[in-house]
C-alpha cells in the first residue's frame, strides 16, 4: 500500500490510538502524505478499534482532509470577507482559467492544486493568494500571470 | 525555572526586572499576520545583521513580537524606551535607523507616519491617530513582549492574577469577582460569563472541562489569532483561573489549524507553564492541579459552534446538537464543561487583577469591557483595534480608520460574520456593544467589521454570506440544509437578471423558517445578512429584479464593457491582457470589444491608463 503501516503506527501510538484523538491522527497522516490514502483510513479504523464509517465520516467532513493527492505546488485563494469585497473572486476565475482546473482541482501534470480558503487572517492585505505558505497581497487577475510565472 | 509559591513568582518577577535595563534600546518587529504576508521577518533579519555589523549586539535587543493592530502600515517596528513608530520598513531602511535612531538619537523623518489631518509628522505610537483613541488592554501588551518568553510575560505582570487567586481567593469569590465585572463572551453570542462559570461549578461530577474556543472561524476576524500569537500567556492563565473556579482539572484549547504559528506559540507557552510548575500538580503550592491540551481543527466552520466543536474534540464529526441539554451539564465526554474564546479568557487576568468594579466601569450598561474589533475591507486604516464598549461605529471606522479610500461613499459596515448584518450609513451613529447591535438587525460575533463602500453589492454581499454558509453547513437539519440551498439559488438567480419581485417575498419567508426552526446557532442567525440587506438596502435588490442593473457594477450577468473611442489611444494593452480575445483594433486606433466574446474578468478596465473602459 501506499501508507507505510510503520509509519502510520509510529503516527497513531503518538496519540495511544484514542478514539478521541481521530482528527489529530488523520492530520497527521495528511502531513504526512499530502493526503489521506484510503488504505490507511482502514487501517486507522482498525487500531483505534472504531466503525470505518467514523473515520471516513470525520476524513470527509473536514474541509482540512483531502482523499485525494495533492499537486506540488499549492494555491489557495482567500475568499474572506475583506478579500471577497476587494474582488477576491476575479483572482480565483483568473486563476481557474490559467490552470484550466476548478477550485479543488489538481492539474493534471499533478503539479498545481488550487483552493480556496475561509480566512487567513492576512485581511489588510486582501485579495490574498497564499501559494506554497508564501502570502501574495493586494492580488489582482493581472497579478496572476507573474505570479505563476515565478513558479 | 519552578515556581513553587505565591512569593517565589513575586520574587523571580523582581529579579527579571532588575535584570532588565529600561533604557536599553529595544527594537519591537510585528511579527502579526499582516507584517509577515509583508515580509516582516526579512526585516528583523535586517535589523540583527545590522546591529552586529556595528558591533552592537550586547547594547540593543531585537524582539520579534505579536500583532501590533496597524496593518495597513507594516511592516511596523516600534524603538524602546523612546516609543517611536516607524512604518512601511523595507531591509534597505535599516542602516539608516541603526545610525540615526540607536547611535545618533534622531528619527528618520521619512519613516514616521504622516496624520494627514494634522499636517505633521508624528514619532510616537501613542500620537498615531490609529492608536490615539484605542483603548488597548488586551492588544497593547502584544508590543511589549516576546510571545516565546515567558520570563517577558512574568515581567509585564505575568501571572500575578492566578498568584492572587491562588494565594488566597476562594473559587467562588473568583466567580462572583467575574459576574460582578459583567464580562460576556468575546464569541459570538455573548452569554455572561461568570453565570456560566457558576452553572458549570455548580453543576454535579468530579471531571469537568474547561475548553478555550480557538477555531476563529469568521471570515475577516483575526484577533484570536493575534491574541494567541502575541500573547498566548495571558489565554493560559484566564484558563488556569477559570479553572479553579470552576473546579476543573483538565482543559482543552481548539486551535484552527490554519494558525500555524498560534499553534506553535500556545503549544510552547503551556510546555513553559508547566515547566515554571504554572500548570500540572499543585500549582504555586495551592494543591491545585490542573492541564492543558491543544486540539487542531479541522477547518470547519461549524466547529466555532460549541457543541460542534465538543463533538470534534471527541473524534467525531463537528455535528451541533439540541441546547437544551446544557453544556454546562453534558458537555466534552458528557461531563460539565465551561467553554470561552480566546478574547475572553485573556480578559479574566485583568478583572482579577484590577477588580469587577474597574472593570465594570468601563463600557456601556449591558457591555463591559473593551472589545477587539478587525476594522477591514474598504478602509483607510485597516488593522485590529480595541475600543471601550460604546465607541460609536463613526468614531472606529472615520476617526480610527480613517474613513474610506479614494474618496469613495461610505455604505455600510458589516459586522458579527456570517451570522451578523449590514449596518447602513444611516446608523452610523450607533453606541457599538451587544445590545444595540442586535437591536439593528446585526450582532457583536467575534468583532469582525468589514467596511463597505458605492462599489460593494449588497445583494453579492447577502449572496457571498449565505454560500459560506450553505458550503459550511454540517447538514445535519433540514432548515438549514435545504433553506441555505434554495436561499442561495433565489439570490444568484437575482444577481444574475432571473429574479422576480415574489422571490424577495420567499427569501423574507425562508428566513424565518431559518431563524426559528434550526438547531444551532449557525442556521439560526445565517438569515441575518439577508434579512439586513433586504431591510436596509431594498433599492438594490430592486434594481437587480426590474432594471437588471447591478448598481454597484459587482454583479457580472448584469454589467457590460465597452470601449470609449473619444478616450481610447489604441495602446493595445487591454488587447494584449484580454484572454477571451475580446478586444481587437490596430495600434493607436481605437479598440473595439465583442461583448459577445467578453467573459466580463474586468482585466481591461483594471489595466487601460486612459479611462477608455466603460463598465455599465
Amino acid at each position: 500500500m501506499t501508507a507505510n503501516e510503520s509509519k502510520l503506527d509510529s503516527i497513531i501510538d503518538e496519540y495511544n490510538a484514542e478514539p478521541g484523538s481521530l482528527i489529530s491522527i488523520l492530520q497527521d497522516i495528511q502531513a504526512e502524505y499530502n493526503y489521506l490514502p484510503e488504505e490507511s483510513l482502514e487501517y486507522v479504523a482498525k487500531r483505534l478499534d472504531i466503525p470505518r464509517v467514523q473515520v471516513f465520516g470525520v476524513a470527509t467532513f473536514f474541509k482540512a482532509f483531502s482523499l485525494k493527492p495533492k499537486g506540488r505546488q499549492q494555491i489557495h485563494v482567500c475568499m474572506g470577507t475583506a478579500c471577497h469585497v476587494r474582488g477576491s473572486k476575479k483572482v480565483l476565475e483568473e486563476l481557474e482559467r490559467k490552470l484550466e482546473i476548478k477550485a479543488g482541482d489538481t492539474t493534471p501534470d499533478g503539479e498545481f492544486t488550487l483552493e480556496t480558503v475561509n480566512c487567513v487572517g492576512a485581511c489588510a492585505l486582501g485579495p490574498v493568494v497564499v501559494e506554497n505558505e508564501e502570502y501574495h497581497g493586494e492580488m489582482t487577475p493581472i497579478k496572476v500571470e507573474s505570479l505563476l510565472n515565478s513558479k | 525555572m519552578k515556581v513553587t509559591s505565591v512569593n517565589e513568582l513575586e520574587a523571580i518577577r523582581s529579579e527579571i526586572l532588575a535584570g532588565k535595563d529600561q533604557d536599553k534600546p529595544c527594537i519591537a518587529v510585528c511579527g502579526g499576520p499582516g507584517c509577515l504576508a509583508n515580509q516582516c521577518l526579512e526585516v528583523r533579519d535586517a535589523f540583527v545583521n545590522e546591529i552586529a555589523a556595528k558591533g552592537l549586539t550586547d547594547k540593543v535587543d531585537v524582539r520579534t513580537t505579536g500583532c501590533h493592530g496597524f496593518c495597513e502600515c507594516g511592516p511596523i517596528a516600534l524603538i524602546y524606551p523612546q516609543e517611536i513608530f516607524y512604518q512601511g520598513l523595507s531591509i534597505d531602511d535599516i542602516p539608516e535607523i541603526i545610525e540615526e535612531t540607536i547611535i545618533n538619537n534622531k528619527t528618520v523623518d521619512r519613516l514616521l507616519y504622516t496624520d494627514d489631518e494634522a499636517g505633521q509628522l508624528v514619532e510616537t505610537e501613542g500620537e498615531v491617530p490609529f492608536y490615539k483613541q484605542q483603548m488597548r488592554l488586551i492588544l497593547g501588551n502584544n508590543s511589549k513582549i516576546d510571545p516565546h518568553s515567558i520570563e517577558d510575560y512574568i515581567a509585564i505582570g505575568g501571572y500575578s492574577a492566578l498568584a492572587k487567586v491562588l494565594g488566597g481567593m476562594q473559587p467562588m469569590d473568583v466567580v462572583d469577582e467575574i459576574k460582578n465585572s459583567g464580562i460576556r463572551g468575546r464569541g459570538g453570542g455573548g452569554f455572561p460569563t461568570g453565570r456560566k462559570w457558576e452553572s458549570t461549578r455548580n453543576a454535579e461530577g468530579d471531571i469537568k472541562y474547561v475548553i478555550c474556543n480557538a477555531d476563529e472561524g469568521d471570515p475577516g476576524a483575526f484577533m484570536d489569532r493575534s491574541i494567541l500569537e502575541g500573547n498566548p500567556h495571558s489565554v493560559l492563565e484566564g484558563m488556569i483561573i477559570g479553572a479553579y473556579a470552576i473546579g476543573s482539572n483538565e482543559g482543552y484549547v481548539y486551535v484552527r489549524n490554519e494558525y500555524p504559528l498560534a499553534l506553535k506559540n500556545i503549544n510552547l507557552a503551556i510546555k513553559q507553564a508547566r515547566e515554571a510548575g504554572l500548570l500540572g500538580d499543585n500549582i504555586l503550592g495551592s494543591g491545585f492541579n490542573f492541564d492543558l491540551k491543544v486540539n487542531r481543527g479541522g477547518g470547519a466552520f461549524v466547529c466555532g459552534e460549541s457543541t460542534a466543536l465538543m463533538a470534534s474534540l471527541e473524534g467525531k464529526p463537528g455535528e451541533p446538537r439540541a441546547k437544551y441539554i446544557h453544556t454546562s451539564d453534558k458537555g466534552l465526554w458528557d461531563r460539565p464543561s465551561n467553554l470561552n474564546n480566546v478574547e475572553t479568557w485573556a480578559n479574566i487576568p485583568l478583572i482579577i487583577n484590577n477588580g469587577a468594579d474597574w472593570y465594570s466601569a468601563i463600557g456601556t450598561e449591558s457591555s463591559k469591557g473593551t472589545k477587539v474589533f478587525s476594522l477591514v475591507g474598504k478602509i483607510n486604516n485597516t488593522g485590529l483595534v480595541e475600543v471601550p464598549m460604546g465607541m460609536t461605529l463613526r468614531e472606529i471606522i472615520f476617526d480610527i480608520g480613517g474613513g474610506i479610500p479614494d474618496n469613495k461613499a461610505f455604505k455600510a459596515v458589516q459586522t458579527g460574520g456570517p451570522s451578523g448584518g449590514c449596518i447602513p450609513e444611516s446608523l452610523i451613529d450607533l453606541p457599538v456593544d451587544y445590545d444595540r447591535l442586535t437591536e439593528v438587525g446585526s450582532m457583536m460575533g467575534s468583532g469582525g467589521m468589514i467596511v463597505m463602500d458605492e462599489d460593494t453589492c449588497m445583494v453579492d454581499v447577502a449572496r457571498y454570506f449565505i454560500n459560506f454558509l450553505m458550503e459550511e453547513s454540517c447538514g445535519k437539519c433540514v432548515p438549514c440544509r435545504e433553506g441555505l440551498l434554495r436561499m442561495g439559488e433565489i439570490l444568484t438567480d437575482i444577481t444574475e437578471g432571473r429574479g422576480r419581485m415574489e422571490d424577495l417575498d420567499l427569501i423574507q419567508d425562508l428566513s424565518e423558517v431559518l431563524r426559528d426552526a434550526s438547531l444551532c446557532g449557525l442556521g439560526q442567525t445565517a438569515p441575518n445578512p439577508v434579512m439586513s440587506t433586504l431591510k436596509y438596502f431594498r433599492n438594490e435588490y430592486e434594481a437587480h429584479i426590474k432594471d437588471h442593473k447591478c448598481p454597484a457594477g459587482v454583479c457580472t450577468e448584469l454589467i457590460t464593457y465597452s470601449i470609449d473611442a473619444g478616450n481610447c489611444t489604441g495602446c493595445g494593452l487591454c488587447l494584449k491582457k484580454c484572454p477571451a480575445e475580446a478586444i481587437t483594433g490596430e495600434t493607436k486606433q481605437p479598440h473595439v470589444l465583442d461583448a459577445g466574446k467578453c467573459i466580463k474578468c474586468g482585466i481591461c478596465y483594471d489595466v487601460c491608463k486612459f479611462d477608455a473602459v466603460r463598465k455599465e
